[in-house]
């Protein structure tokens, strides 16, 4: 798996309610989620991206609520992947639940300039900023999170694991 | 090499003698929590796995309580998917309107959450159940799903913090102060993936109320759960209000902690976070000095909506007039609560004092209704997030403190010292 993509870049701790805030909360619909992500942080977000671009992003990233409606919404809005220094726990877990690649780099992080074009091998978990030409390496998921990832996310792995009962 | 109280439950849980801090487990849930945003994401990944019912119809638990009584058509049809499952899949513990209370407050008192139990939920805050020496964390609606059709959920088995809390909390320092001075000390992220284990004399002097806010806000410094040891407090609690099991699990005395964090009960004081994080705190003596002017006062939410959070706001507010610019927002956690509220002459109080008290729901803390801020507008609150745009306009602020200090805000109009207005001085 791969992507590429031009780059946005935010700070730490991006809370969920930047996200999506909860006014959006009710309706469940990925595709009428996204046309409100990031809303809170950057009104013209969903404008001026572009399907297959990359979010960058500092420290803990989607702290705050269990809603799963904020990698969805990411997701949906046609974002490739998140490099983050680091991720809350129920973000990360939701993330890859939903097939929402993500990938923690505090050195890509760090370095990558918003706008930078950025390519992704997931399975080495190399990370290319093609405009200034460095590498970086991120740790690809491990293999219990691959197989998962490798069967669509949870609910295909759990469908195959009751199928199989 | 001993395990923390959180890894013994979760050994326990997944039929394991031992685990380790990093370790991936799959464990049995003892119960299965969502609320009405959540749920409605989970029932349709749900029907995907193939389940036609769920794993146990007493452990799959599902509260209306965000956006109800319905704010609006769409939460309305939002609802009506998770009331249908639930009826469809004959679901005992479903609470709507009528039975419906705020989640963290409503199994607690209900009985539905036990010591010693593994209990995940679709809703963050699914942490505050650590108060009664259970293993409790917020998942996603996905792990809802999966945990509803299999009763089972993977964990990675977290590291741990060890806060000792020593000393004897001053007059108007509550569980939410103390919570709210650790997050100041180790920020959003200082707990990040681990577990926060509360112990230490100080504990004893910590009521169940004030347990259940502090375990709810471990999430606001990132952690996978936080834990209380079960003590005297904890059983009588206990036994007051569930018929399960008590299972007592305790930390063994070689237990690993990444860090161990003392904290002196006696020399904390009421605590304010300012806007937007719930690190940014600062003492009530310096934000009195800062006189920051509120627009709107609530009391209430998974952290501060119980009976003794209604009783001190009523003690405050009993005989006086809240500030004509202050709306004041009490809502109770439960019905129970409300006619407790009632009953003890709380609600007379408050009403008469010119706030008004409201039925359970989370509404103005995450912003979805009952009182949502304009722009620029500045609101003291005893809920747990003060993010951006969290209770309403992008440009509004929350200062998230104890339901006392909220009080006696509501009473002066700027954030104040709750002593300032207990003793009848206005």
């Amino acid at each position: 798996m791969k992507a590429e993509g031009s780059v946005f870049k935010f700070g730490d701790n991006i809370d969920t309610d930047v996200i999506i805030p909860a006014r959006y909360l009710n309706v469940s619909s990925g595709d009428e989620l996204a046309k409100y992500c990031m809303i809170d942080i950057d009104e013209d977000f969903v404008n001026k991206i572009k399907k297959g671009d990359i979010i960058v992003a500092g420290k803990n990233f989607g702290c705050g609520s269990s809603r799963e409606h904020a990698p969805l919404c990411i997701k949906c809005a046609g974002i490739s992947c998140i490099i983050a220094e680091n991720f809350a726990r129920i973000f990360y877990r939701n993330a890859i639940n939903i097939g929402m690649p993500i990938l923690e780099c505090e050195q890509a992080a760090k370095e990558i300039q918003p706008g930078d074009e950025v390519a992704i091998d997931f399975a080495t978990g190399t990370i290319t900023d093609k405009t200034t030409g460095k590498q970086y390496q991120a740790q690809p998921f491990p293999p219990f999170m691959q197989e998962l990832m490798n069967q669509g996310g949870l609910v295909e792995y759990t469908k195959q694991k009751i199928a199989k009962q | 090499m001993g395990m923390t109280m959180t890894q013994k439950i979760l050994a326990a849980h997944a039929g394991l003698d031992h685990v380790e801090a990093g370790q991936l487990i799959q464990a049995k849930l003892d119960v299965v929590l969502g609320n009405d945003i959540t749920t409605a994401v989970a029932i349709p990944e749900f029907h995907k796995t193939g389940a036609t019912e769920v794993f146990d119809k007493d452990k799959v638990v599902i509260v209306l309580d965000h956006f109800t009584p319905n704010k609006d058509i769409k939460a309305a049809e939002q609802c009506k998917k998770s009331r249908t499952f639930a009826w469809e899949k004959q679901i005992k513990h479903f609470y709507d309107v009528g039975t419906m209370g705020i989640e963290h407050a409503l199994l607690p008192e209900q009985g539905i959450v036990a010591p010693g139990e593994v209990i995940i939920g679709a809703d963050s805050h699914t942490c505050t159940y650590g108060a009664l020496g259970a293993f409790s964390t917020g998942v996603g609606s996905t792990d809802m799903a999966i945990g509803m059709a299999t009763g089972e959920t993977w964990f990675k088995v977290p590291s741990a913090i060890r806060f000792v809390l020593t000393g004897k909390p001053a007059k108007w320092v509550t569980g939410k102060d103390i919570i709210l001075h650790i997050i100041g000390k180790i920020g959003v992220d200082g707990a990040r993936y681990r577990s926060m284990e509360f112990t230490g004399d100080g504990i004893q002097y910590l009521t169940m109320d004030s347990r259940l806010a502090m375990a709810n806000m471990a999430i606001e410094a990132g952690a996978k759960n936080g834990i209380f040891p079960v003590d005297d407090i904890t059983i009588a609690y206990a036994k007051a209000h569930t018929k399960k099991e008590i299972r007592i699990f305790e930390a063994d005395e070689d237990a690993q902690y990444d860090e161990t964090i003392t904290i002196d009960l006696s020399t904390l004081r009421p605590t304010v976070s300012y806007p937007h994080l719930p690190e940014n705190t600062k003492t009530i003596d310096e934000a009195e000095k800062d006189h920051v002017v509120i627009d709107q006062a609530v009391i209430g939410s998974c952290t501060n909506g119980r009976l003794e959070d209604m009783k001190v706001t009523a003690d405050i507010l009993r005989g006086k007039k809240v500030n004509p610019h202050v709306r004041t927002i009490v809502i109770p956690g439960t019905q129970q609560i409300y006619l407790d509220s009632v009953r003890l002459g709380y609600v007379e109080d408050i009403i008469k004092a010119g706030a008004i008290f409201s039925t359970p729901t989370c509404g103005p803390c995450l912003g979805g209704h009952m009182g949502i801020l304009a722009a620029g507008e500045k609101a003291i609150s005893t809920t747990n997030r003060n993010f951006v745009g969290r209770m309403g306009h992008v440009t509004s602020e929350v200062y998230l403190a104890s339901p006392a200090v909220a009080a006696a805000s509501a009473l002066a109009g700027y954030i104040v010292d709750p002593e300032k207005m207990a003793g009848g001085e206005q």
